[in-house]
């Protein structure tokens, strides 16, 4: 299988035109094979929040908290589903073409990518100086959650340290989408001088055909990728056990005992309640 | 440029004599043929080395798709039939002439002796950069080199342009549009039927190809319906020399009403698009209508409705616009001026 498809240009130098569609179905492929395998995994795997009884302990000593904890504002919510509607249509307009279903996909897949990078921007203003911005990043700090995760995902009951706001898996899924994402924004961006739009004056002659080259190959790595991502997203997003986070992302909050289940208190810092002690 | 060699590259040459034939060899080598009618389009390409084949199915030695056939008061035309044969059918001048005068004015003599109209409907773009072999968006590429701040662009799009601005060079194909043709499409697995607006893709569905064919098909005839026989036709094409030339533009209207009333019309412009485009809103705006100056600046206005020229080819608005305007007027006795 080839990688990236090859062309050539008026000067007769040979020039990568974009990659190969066959990763396309090789990221669908991924995906699927990536369902099955965690889907089977997870009828055997041990799971993951705390005990009951754990939990009542915890539920008694924090009697305080509010019954339904915010998780999401309601911007937070606009932002990511805006995302998910321009991520979708990215992504369809992308590829249905490539399969065979064949319809005028260019303006609507631009007017898509505008509207991701708006979010995107939007996203990175509002998290910088309005959430808590480190919540969502992984870095040395998290060793010991990965280790405690990785056994528990062994079958493994460790006692060890819980996840702050966001699940480990959350975070290392936000990296992932952070850089493949932006990838497909700014090349998308620089691909809007090729076609015709009322934004940019089209001249696709403002970088070289090199440049051009890693633009298109690195654009269309990061969409083969993203069917990859997004079908994970999904299928974490629909399972029972995660269902709970969903939820939040739609109405904004959680339960009390499903923070106290799935959350370490010290690290993800509620406000209790004024009033209830 | 490419340059023309010749001695063309290798490949298996396959003549079926009959149309199972070609139709089974189609469903054999599907992406891998290249379907020959009459070569006009094919030896470029094949000489130029700008595209390759491993395998060619000339359609010439098959009998059942030349001829032209009267089916209910409307023809069936054979894909292989030649345009000369086309132009001298008594059935077509008679009735069709408006076919007869498009494909009378297809290239030259010894041109139109050679191809077929199936052929005319179905050849490539006759854009320079795409036929170059370079890696234009047509090509599979990511590039339009005739949309660019230097391109040289005179004969191309100024309609419906989506990143490739290349246009469809058939002459026959307004006509057939006009007429409200039928393309008769025939795969092993049996036939469909497009009309004839239908069977031209834009590059907003697909970039990379002309037409609705699929890799497994075959154009096997044009049907023309009775609907417009012996209407009032008009067909005029502009190009850069009297003979052996592509159209810059070309428009081709069949209509029927009184002289001094437009009372139904059909009206279709070439080579302003890659596709032949059916002027679908004049036609309604013009239908009942008096045939006046009037109306004829009025449909002409609207023909050009969202044109988008390039560098060179802004003169082919007012060409679009006027060849609508002299079509809406007529020739002969219904003629406005």
């Amino acid at each position: 299988m080839n990688f990236l498809t090859w062309g050539r240009n008026p000067w007769g130098q040979t020039i990568a035109t974009h990659v190969s569609w066959s990763l396309l179905y090789a990221s669908l492929f991924a995906g699927l094979m990536f369902l099955v395998a965690h889907a089977s995994y997870m009828i055997l795997s041990a799971h993951r929040k705390r005990s009951q009884a754990e939990t009542d302990a915890l539920e008694a000593a924090h009697k305080d908290l509010p019954v339904h904890i915010e998780r999401h504002s309601f911007m937070a919510r606009a932002f990511h589903w805006v995302m998910a509607a321009s991520m979708f249509t990215l992504l369809f307009t992308a590829f249905l073409p490539i399969i065979g279903v064949k319809f005028a996909w260019v303006r609507w897949h631009w007017i898509a990518g505008l509207v991701l990078t708006g979010a995107i921007i939007y996203h990175i203003i509002h998290a910088t100086f309005f959430l808590d911005f480190w919540s969502i990043w992984v870095g040395p700090r998290d060793i010991p959650e990965m280790k405690a995760e990785f056994l528990r995902e062994l079958g493994h009951d460790v006692p060890g340290p819980k996840s702050g706001k966001y699940p480990l898996g959350n975070r290392l899924y936000h990296l992932a989408i952070l850089v493949v994402g932006l990838s497909a924004a700014i090349t998308g961006i620089f691909m809007m001088n090729r076609v015709r739009t009322p934004l940019f004056a089209r001249n696709p002659y403002v970088l070289t055909d090199g440049t051009w080259s890693w633009i298109y190959v690195t654009h269309g790595l990061a969409g083969v990728g993203l069917v990859g991502l997004v079908i994970a997203h999904v299928y974490f997003a629909v399972r029972p056990e995660k269902w709970w986070i969903t939820k939040g992302m739609i109405f904004g909050w959680i339960t009390r005992r499903q923070y106290l289940e799935h959350h370490d208190p010290q690290r993800w810092k509620v406000q209790p309640e004024k009033g209830r002690a | 440029m490419a340059v023309i060699r010749d001695v063309m590259p290798v490949f298996e040459l396959f003549q079926p004599a009959s149309l199972q034939e070609a139709l089974t060899l189609v469903d054999k080598y599907r992406r891998d043929a290249w379907v020959m009618a009459g070569g006009l389009d094919s030896f470029d390409w094949l000489k130029d080395r700008t595209k390759r084949t491993s395998v060619v199915i000339d359609l010439s030695q098959t009998r059942e798709l030349r001829g032209v056939k009267e089916v209910n008061g409307g023809l069936e035309i054979g894909a292989t039939t030649t345009l000369t044969e086309v132009v001298r059918h008594p059935s077509v001048r008679d009735k069709f002439g408006l076919l007869m005068q498009a494909a009378e004015l297809v290239a030259s003599p010894q041109i139109r002796n050679q191809g077929t109209l199936g052929g005319n409907v179905s050849q490539d773009t006759r854009c320079w950069y795409y036929r170059s072999g370079w890696s234009c968006y047509r090509a599979g590429g990511n590039i339009c080199y005739a949309d660019t701040p230097t391109a040289i662009n005179r004969e191309h799009a100024i309609l419906h342009a989506d990143r490739c601005v290349a246009v469809s060079p058939s002459d026959t194909a307004p006509a057939l549009i006009a007429l409200e043709a039928q393309m008769v499409l025939r795969s092993v697995g049996g036939e469909r039927v497009v009309e004839a607006e239908d069977y031209f893709l834009g590059p907003d569905l697909d970039i990379t190809r002309m037409n609705v064919l699929r890799p497994n098909e075959l154009l096997v005839a044009i049907r023309i319906p009775a609907t417009w026989a012996g209407a009032q036709f008009y067909f005029e094409k502009v190009r850069d020399r009297n003979v052996w030339d592509f159209p810059l533009v070309n428009v081709a209207s069949a209509q029927t009403g009184t002289p001094a009333r437009i009372e139904k019309i059909r009206l279709a412009v070439g080579a302003v698009a890659a596709r032949p485009l059916r002027l679908a809103a004049v036609e309604t705006a013009v239908a009942g209508q008096p045939r006046t100056e009037a109306t004829a600046d009025m449909a002409g206005r609207l023909a050009v409705d969202g044109a988008q020229p390039l560098r060179y080819n802004g003169y082919k608005i007012p060409l679009m616009r006027n060849l609508v305007k002299r079509a809406i007027r007529g020739t002969g006795e219904q003629a406005t001026t």
